[in-house]
């Protein structure tokens, strides 16, 4: 066999001249029928039950769109346009909850739309088929592949803006009197989260210049070995900072647990809710509660 | 003498400037355990702020000169220690009870009063 003969079994990666034509032709048909092909795109995705979150006139505007730019982009054989739009679809579905799946079974499903309109147009030519074909496939598998990837990194930039923007919420340092600092800790605690509290309490302590710091762990659920060493490990770098840390609001679950595991609390210094530990703080730094109205030792008995 | 060890009234103040070597931290025990006794000082601070990081075996140098500072009539006091230190430290897993410790030296000097004035009151 004369490889020459076979020039669809290996299709080099630059569209030769001949198949670019034939990609004109292509793209000709998608343009005269768009109309049709969208309206058949638009109901299989009705019936596969894809995008049930958006209207039908908001899945049709976008189905224009994405059409256009398929066109586009097998005519060009760039995807940057599409990349970008695909980013900015993405941007829009993500927040109202698409699904992956759902991006790329509706792109597949224009591939799917467009391949077979091509198999009803050329059926009488298997051979012109073939070569339509040859040069349809790997252009639509790659903007399918572009559509997919763009989707999950956007939502991948999303997460990872989202974490950044719990890491930064979720540990607050406040200074409520001179030298004195608050750290309210909500929500789960683990080791990275740990450490980076840890890290933010100790700058805290040192630009602020804090005698007592108060840890306040009243929004923690559950606390593992690991964490509870952590804590223990965040009293004691504290004190080598100059500053005294009191812990508070230790459910009696999370009291339990910390017998139940052995941890070394000798160092810690606990008080039952942040009022008390506010007070024991304020003691400590040696402010004195004085009602307005009263003697000072009228008001201390 | 590698460390400068600075007289303030009953108190000895002792400046690291930079990383010392082993050897260098047994000399600066012993110098200092000397000089405490010589100049019958109340209080000693080290101030380690110039460090990048306290190894094991300094925060152990130091422990045992504030043991022995004590037992020559002083109380000892490490300042400035960074967070990136502080962090390292608790990890060695060290005992690290015998160090008092405050945030920079005018921390370290009021400590260091609270300290004497309450073990006279003790005395008295």
């Amino acid at each position: 066999m004369n490889p020459d003969d076979q020039p669809l079994m290996d299709p080099p990666p630059q569209v030769p001249e001949v198949d670019r034509s034939l990609l004109h032709e292509l793209i000709a048909y998608l343009r005269d029928n768009r109309t049709e092909l969208r309206e058949e795109w638009v109901e299989r995705i009705t019936q596969a039950q894809l995008l049930g979150v958006m209207t039908p006139e908001e899945i049709f505007s976008e189905v224009t769109a994405v059409y256009d730019n398929y066109v586009d982009a097998l005519e060009t054989g760039s995807v940057e346009t599409l990349q970008a739009y695909a980013r900015d679809l993405s941007e829009r579905i993500i927040p109202r909850g698409v699904e992956t799946h759902e991006v790329l079974g509706i792109v597949l499903l224009l591939r799917d739309v467009l391949a077979r309109a091509l198999f009803v147009e050329y059926q009488h030519d298997a051979d012109l088929l073939n070569r339509i074909l040859d040069a349809y496939e790997p252009a639509a598998n790659r903007i399918a592949v572009t559509v997919g990837v763009s989707f999950v990194e956007e939502r991948e930039r999303v997460i990872r803006e989202q974490q950044e923007a719990i890491r930064e919420l979720s540990t607050p340092v406040l200074q409520v009197r001179e030298r004195l600092l608050i750290l309210p800790i909500i929500g789960v605690l683990d080791s990275p989260r740990a450490r980076q509290l840890t890290e933010q309490l100790l700058g805290a302590i040192q630009a602020n210049r804090a005698k007592v710091v108060v840890i306040d762990i009243t929004g923690v659920a559950t606390i593992d070995l690991t964490v509870a060493n952590h804590l223990v490990q965040t009293v004691e770098a504290s004190r080598l900072m100059g500053a005294s840390a009191i812990i508070t609001g230790l459910s009696s679950k999370i009291a339990q647990t910390l017998v139940d595991l052995g941890v070394d609390l000798s160092m810690m210094r606990t008080v039952g809710d942040l009022q008390g530990g506010l007070e024991e703080a304020e003691r400590l730094i040696g402010y004195r509660p004085i009602s307005k109205g009263n003697k000072p030792d009228a008001a201390a008995n | 003498m590698l460390v400068a060890i600075l007289r303030q009234g009953d108190y000895l103040i002792a400046s690291i400037q930079f990383d010392l070597t082993d050897g260098q931290v047994l000399e600066l025990r012993d110098d200092l355990s000397d000089r405490i006794g010589r100049s019958r000082a109340r209080g000693l601070i080290i101030d380690v702020a110039a460090l990048d990081v306290i190894d094991s075996f300094v925060a152990r140098s130091l422990g045992s000169i504030a043991i022995t500072a004590r037992l020559r009539g002083a109380e000892t006091v490490i300042v400035g220690i960074e967070p990136d230190v502080a962090i390292a430290m608790v990890q060695f897993d060290l005992d690290l009870e015998p160090l008092r410790t405050a945030l920079d030296l005018d921390e370290g000097l009021s400590l260091l009063d609270r300290l004497t004035q309450r073990d006279g009151e003790d005395g008295a």
